[in-house]
């Protein structure tokens, strides 16, 4: 084997790992063509890196040249790295050689910009377009678009790709510009509403016609950077809920950030603030499987998530008045806001208590987190009698139950 | 009454036939050979015939989801030791009330169900992710695994689907038998391995296409490189690839 491509690949693959999106879920691409592959389920983690994050595609930037130069980023301009640029081919057969051997659930490309942006979207379109046409490849692609490229070249994009993603990197625009000043929200907004536009008109179209072309079925998605700029949680996840409300995104990322480089823009963080990630990974989660707002998630007073508990338990110390629920007589929505109680097990509870008075014994049984949720029940003959509804004294208890859970970092 | 079966899904819901036929309720069913019934209890041999085994089949059709009827398959593959009793007795409650052998989870047998399922349906999952193939001279792509349980029978079509151009092998070395899909169908075999399964993890280079051991190797540089060191979490590492699936994991060998 060429060395050279071995270099290649450890370069740009290391310089695209700091995206943490590797969602390979939520497109519906079947091999209609006898061809290779398929992108139709739940996306698979094919692998974990060490530090515990899932292997599903091939991430890599096409190249590591640019000619921009944003603090926050390893590949900018001003960084001593070493840089490579893959052929259009080197990218081709890498993806198709690691999907037959089942490494991957496809590719994510991504790219430096190099020249402008459409001379850079063109080449990831290229070979998007080489996949699908000539290698009858029906896995995953997931592509960058790049701000500033043209519609045309996004259009072709979507036709290829199953899913989009503009990265707004950091979340706000007051500090983009002063982390990377030749950066500006527009640009990022504005392919992200051409794609929203065009993702919807292709929802529509396949409600009349079954058949009607794929345009990134999968949606699209963004990356926020967190912790390399002084945003609030409260800020952090208004701008999340607008961006799934109002662009209509699949998925919102969040990035603790890692400092790669030393500049004076940038906080000089010891740790990236992993911690902080995972709670706006569970705050989000609550936003979009468990009927949370945004803003029930932290006040006005307290703009960021709670690190020492989580923002379900933290809701609900704020909110005695919600509790206690009564498992065997209130609605599903209620039951899904008791700490300790997730989507599965809430099910269950409905289903089961048709047919008669559930217990403690029962829900622990089901695989519910006693020990949180039985601060906020009632009507359930229960060993654990609670007399008084002290928040503080409670989440103390929730503390050390949830600490060692925090320190593993899982994330549900 | 104990029921001995073959060891077959046929030959248990032919059991469960008998079972209805002579109303003989069981103190246990199990497979010949394996179970040795107590002393005074009386044992009856089953002898498995498709015809009872549908009937029993259908039966269940009708009264349950087809998801369901396919649990009750899936429980059969964990090989969990209960496994024949608790199928059993599931199809006992279902017809006496499919509602509530469904969704009363405050019922130990039907969470059991659903539990054991739901193992099942983690197992296929990782079975999905962790096979490897490695591509050999005469383009046959072949991967070796060491499941937890039986899931060959459920992971099949996963990969005719997505592999349907190219022929594979997949082999579960512990149970000794795969499938093989050749272009058009897919079969169980079995290979003749002289004893030696260690083989399996690697197949030698003279029989693998010249491109292999470098795509092993590419890949194998993929995984190190896009590990964030600053994010370093071993336990959360095993947990979502326990050891035992390391020796078929190309990027993970070696480093145990
Ligand atoms: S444009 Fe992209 S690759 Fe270039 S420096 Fe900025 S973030 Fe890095």
């Amino acid at each position: 084997m060429n060395e050279r491509l071995r270099d290649k690949l450890r370069i740009l693959s290391d310089a695209a790992k700091y995206d943490v999106s590797c969602a390979s879920s939520g497109s519906n691409r079947t091999n209609h063509n006898k061809g290779l592959g398929n992108a139709t389920g739940m996306g698979i983690c094919h692998s974990y890196t060490e530090d515990g994050r899932c292997v599903s595609l091939l991430k890599i930037l096409l190249t590591n040249y640019c000619i921009y130069d944003c603090a926050y980023c390893v590949s900018r301009k001003s960084n001593d790295v070493k840089r490579a640029a893959f052929t259009v081919q080197e990218v081709v057969d890498l993806t198709i050689n690691f999907y037959r051997r089942n490494y991957i659930e496809g590719l994510f490309l991504s790219s430096g910009i190099f020249k402008n942006a459409d001379f850079t979207m063109e080449r990831l379109v290229c070979i998007a377009k080489k996949l699908r046409t000539e290698h009858k490849y029906n896995g995953y692609i997931h592509l960058k678009a790049i701000p500033g490229a043209s519609d045309e070249l996004l259009y072709e994009a979507g036709l290829y790709a199953d899913r989009l993603s503009v990265n707004l990197e950091i979340p706000s625009e007051k500090s983009l510009k002063k982390i990377a000043p030749e950066k500006n929200f527009k640009e990022v907004y504005d392919p992200m509403n051409y794609l929203k536009e065009k993702i919807q008109g292709y929802k529509e179209e396949k409600k009349q016609l079954r058949k009607a072309p794929l345009f990134s079925p999968g949606g699209q998605s963004t990356q926020l950077v967190i912790g390399a700029s002084p945003e609030t949680d409260r800020h952090i996840l208004s701008l999340s809920d607008s961006l799934y409300q109002e662009q209509g995104l699949k998925r919102v990322y969040y990035s603790g950030y890692i400092p790669v480089n030393n500049d004076n823009r940038l906080p000089a963080l010891v740790k990236p603030p992993l911690i902080r990630e995972n709670r706006l990974y569970q705050a989000d989660w609550l936003m979009r499987f468990y009927g949370f707002e945004a803003e029930e998630l932290t006040d006005e007073t307290r703009p960021n998530l709670d690190l020492q508990i989580d923002p379900k338990v933290s809701w609900a110390l704020r909110n005695p008045g919600f509790f206690p629920v009564d498992i065997n007589k209130d609605s599903y929505e209620m039951i899904l806001r008791v700490p300790g109680i997730g989507v599965k097990s809430a099910q269950m509870i409905i289903q089961s208590r048709k047919h008669g008075k559930i217990r403690e014994e029962h829900l622990r049984r089901m695989g519910i987190a006693w020990k949180r949720a039985k601060y906020f029940l009632c009507n359930i003959q229960s060993s654990f009698v609670l007399k008084d509804f002290h928040p503080q004294i409670i989440r103390q208890n929730l503390i050390s139950v949830t600490h060692q859970i925090n320190n593993q970092l899982s994330l549900f | 009454m104990v029921y001995l079966y073959d060891g077959t899904y046929e030959g248990l819901l032919t059991a469960v036939f008998e079972i209805y036929a002579h109303k003989q309720i069981p103190e246990a069913i199990g497979e010949e050979g394996k179970i040795t019934p107590s002393l005074f209890a009386e044992s009856e041999k089953v002898i498995t015939q498709t015809g009872k085994s549908e009937r029993v089949l259908k039966k269940l059709y009708q009264i349950l989801p087809a998801r369901e009827v396919v649990r009750l398959y899936r429980v059969f593959l964990s090989e969990n030791i209960e496994r024949e009793m608790l199928i059993y007795r599931f199809i006992v409650l279902a017809l006496g009330d499919a509602e509530l052998a469904l969704s009363d989870f405050r019922n130990l047998l039907t969470l059991k169900m659903k539990s054991i399922d739901k193992q099942m349906g983690r197992e296929v999952h990782r079975m999905h992710a962790f096979v490897r193939f490695q591509r050999t001279a005469d383009d046959i792509w072949f991967a070796a695994i060491e499941p937890d349980f039986d899931v060959m029978p459920l992971i099949g079509h996963h990969f005719k689907q997505r592999y349907a151009d190219q022929r594979w092998v997949i082999y579960d070395a512990k149970r000794q038998y795969g499938l093989y899909y050749d272009l058009s169908r897919m079969d169980f075999i079995s290979l003749d391995f002289s004893q030696d399964f260690s083989q399996l993890t690697s197949l030698s280079e003279n029989v693998l296409h010249e491109e292999e051991t470098s795509y092993q190797a590419l890949w194998k540089d993929y995984f190190d490189s896009v590990n964030i060191k600053a994010r370093k979490n071993l336990k959360l590492h095993i947990r979502h690839i326990p050891k035992r699936y390391w020796k078929y994991l190309f990027e993970k060998q070696g480093s145990y």
